[in-house]
């Protein structure tokens, strides 16, 4: 198991090379540098000035050397300097980042919270008006985009009822540490949290209905009823052990997107993490701060697939790790 | 050889729904089992064997199955049963022995927590009786290292090893019936006779009446004591397997025994069946369900209505169609 893991990880040093490749030359590729839009917004500013930084910030080096240069600082935890927001990209990210983590664990444990319930309900009396009406909702939730989804509950809760605040991570005024501070910042997670969990049930609930369903009518279920085992414990020692499975090794590529951030649901409740950031860079040209939050995705991709098959073989005895 | 009888099935009828409409897959069928005594139910794949077996407790989901008639067992008619009542008997009075032991058991519990898991419900052993007694079933279904194979998964057996387990599983608490459903189609050959002979001789320590749903001839001449043949849903013949062997009657048996290759049989004469069981839908209703496999015999030899007949002192055979059997190539082996 030890070996597996080590094996992998070492795996991710190639895997890591080749996506830092890409992403450099895709950063570059994009039109436009972080100085662009300073000539137009800025009147202080002129073409002059303007290839007097270019040169000092070594954007006219040729490509091979900027690229040493930066995956030489990245080797060093240096993310380099934020174009736009003048300040070291660690820096800019550190908050943000337990912001989305945050949310994150919100809206997987609300969608866990919702979505298993309802599988279980759904697989186990198919076909029932519960089936149905779950089905349906799955169904609407998945075809919901997002950020109409968003939209809608962000007037009705947020603005129209006023139950929830509109913005924000936490109340400015509130002292860190307090327990008001804490509730507020329990408060400001809510709506987008249940925002995102109620439409990302569709995966969850329809895995698991089917597995229910499936798993039913096999044999080792018979068995189980022929030895007299009540119904309950049915469903609780063979049933749902077995139709879990897939949904445990999906549970690993989740853990990925705790990293990645939601892009729209941040952008939409305005809620300082990476996904709004990652938005607001893009449009910037502020290329040091997107290449670092695209590597950072990328190693939680690779860190959550080892993580799915870690969880597998913990809980299905048939795949083993050597 | 006065044996008290355990089971009765009277008048059984299985039906099951297909498109809203009820089909008999078990048509009126009525079998007594004795304490240690080897009932063997014979037929094709279709033949309503399986379905027998599963209805004796209830296994059929019963949303879309129809139970009619009476499983007497112990004084009660299980038909009527609650599932909670059932779960009483189920694994405790009557232990059922299944076909595919790859499918059999549950690939995420240890072979041992599995064979516990009936005295769980059953019985009021201690943890430490019930790992005892399931270590001690293990060595009697002859698994070489019990302890070992106690924390073992299914997935790290082999099928022979594994069908012992399901044994273990049906006899945990001491059945006084065991039914087992095509107990060693799924396995070697060689595996098989060890199987049989396993289940020989835990019927004869425990004195314990088994019910042997199989299609294999062999498996009956082995192991049974009598046999009921069936065809569409229906006893066909009835008797010990002395007599079954030697004197067959119905033209079903004796197809089925001529179908059999021997050591004296070359393969051109292999005897085939002409055509299949007839799928539930089209199951004929009336006469000799029997008669479009043997059509080249006369309608008149078919009663319009076969009983299941004593022809002679507990041999029984249904319609008239086996006065008059002959094979179309004209051979029958002795």
């Amino acid at each position: 198991m030890v070996k597996f893991i080590l094996r992998r990880i070492v795996m991710m040093i190639p895997q890591l090379f080749i996506l830092s490749v890409l992403i450099f030359l895709l950063a570059k590729a994009m039109p436009g540098d972080a100085l662009t839009g300073q000539l137009a917004n800025n009147p202080k500013m002129d073409a002059q000035t303007l290839a007097e930084m270019r040169e000092k910030l070594g954007l006219n080096d040729p490509l091979y050397v900027q690229y040493t240069r930066w995956i030489k600082n990245l080797l060093h935890g240096d993310l380099g300097m934020s174009y736009v927001h003048q300040q070291p990209v660690t820096d800019l990210l550190a908050g943000r980042m337990w912001n989305t983590i945050l949310l994150s664990v919100c809206i997987l444990v609300l969608t866990y919270a919702i979505a298993v319930p309802l599988g279980v309900i759904s697989g186990r009396w198919q076909d029932s008006w519960a089936d149905k009406l779950i089905v349906g909702y799955s169904y609407v939730s998945f075809a919901t985009p997002l950020f109409i989804f968003a939209l809608i509950m962000l007037f009705l809760f947020g603005f129209k009822l006023g139950w929830f605040p509109t913005g924000g991570s936490v109340d400015i005024q509130l002292e860190e540490g307090t327990w008001e501070y804490y509730i507020s910042k329990f408060n400001h997670l809510l709506l987008p949290s249940l925002s995102g969990a109620l439409i990302s049930t569709v995966g969850i609930i329809q895995y698991l209905r089917s597995e229910i369903i499936d798993t039913k009518v096999k044999d080792f279920v018979r068995t189980a009823r022929a030895k007299g085992v009540p119904e309950a414990k049915i469903y609780s020692r063979h049933i749902l052990r077995n139709s879990f499975l897939p949904i445990a090794a999906f549970l690993g590529y989740e853990i990925t997107g705790l990293i990645g951030g939601s892009v729209f649901l941040e952008s939409i409740f305005s809620y300082p993490g990476i996904g709004q950031l990652f938005l607001q860079s893009i449009m910037q040209r502020d290329y040091s701060v997107v290449t670092a939050l695209v590597m950072i995705s990328g190693l939680a991709t690779l860190v959550g697939t080892l993580l799915s098959d870690i969880i597998l073989s913990a809980v299905d005895p048939r795949i083993r790790i050597e | 050889m006065l044996k008290q009888s355990v089971l009765q099935i009277e008048h059984l009828r299985v039906s099951f729904r297909i498109h809203e409409e009820y089909y008999a897959a078990v048509d009126d069928v009525s079998l007594t089992v004795h304490e240690n005594e080897v009932l063997a139910i014979v037929g094709e794949s279709g033949c309503g064997k399986s379905a027998l077996a599963l209805s004796i407790i209830g296994l059929h989901p019963p949303e879309r199955t129809k139970l009619e008639g009476a499983v007497m067992f112990k004084g009660n008619n299980l038909l009527t049963q609650s599932v909670q009542a059932l779960n009483q008997i189920r694994g405790k009075d009557i232990g059922m022995i299944f076909q595919d032991p790859l499918t059999a058991l549950n690939p995420l519990m240890t072979v041992g927590k599995q064979i516990e898991e009936s005295m769980d419900y059953h019985t009021t052993l201690s943890a430490s009786e019930k790992r005892k007694r399931t270590l001690e079933l293990l060595e009697r279904v002859g698994i070489p290292n019990p302890a070992q194979t106690y924390d073992r998964y299914p997935h790290e057996l082999s099928g022979g090893m594994r069908q012992r387990v399901v044994i273990a599983i049906a006899i945990a608490c001491n059945p006084a019936v065991i039914i087992a459903d095509e107990p060693t189609t799924a396995l070697d050959v060689t595996i098989q006779a060890q199987i049989i002979r396993l289940l020989k001789d835990l019927q004869q320590q425990m004195n314990t009446g088994i019910i042997l749903i199989t299609h294999d001839l062999g498996v009956v001449a082995e192991m049974a004591d009598r046999v009921a043949v069936m065809y569409a849903g229906e006893i066909v013949e009835l008797a010990d397997v002395y007599t079954l062997f030697t004197r067959p009657l119905h033209p079903y048996t004796r197809s089925l025994l001529q179908s059999v290759p021997s050591t004296q049989t070359s393969r051109e004469t292999l005897h085939v069946i002409q055509g299949i069981v007839p799928p539930l839908t089209k199951l004929p209703r009336t006469g000799c369900r029997f008669r479009a496999r043997i059509s080249w015999m006369d309608e008149s030899t078919h009663e319009s209505h076969p009983i299941l007949r004593e022809v002679e002192p507990n041999h029984w055979v249904r319609c008239t169609c086996y006065q008059h059997f002959y094979f179309p190539d004209g051979g029958e082996r002795a």
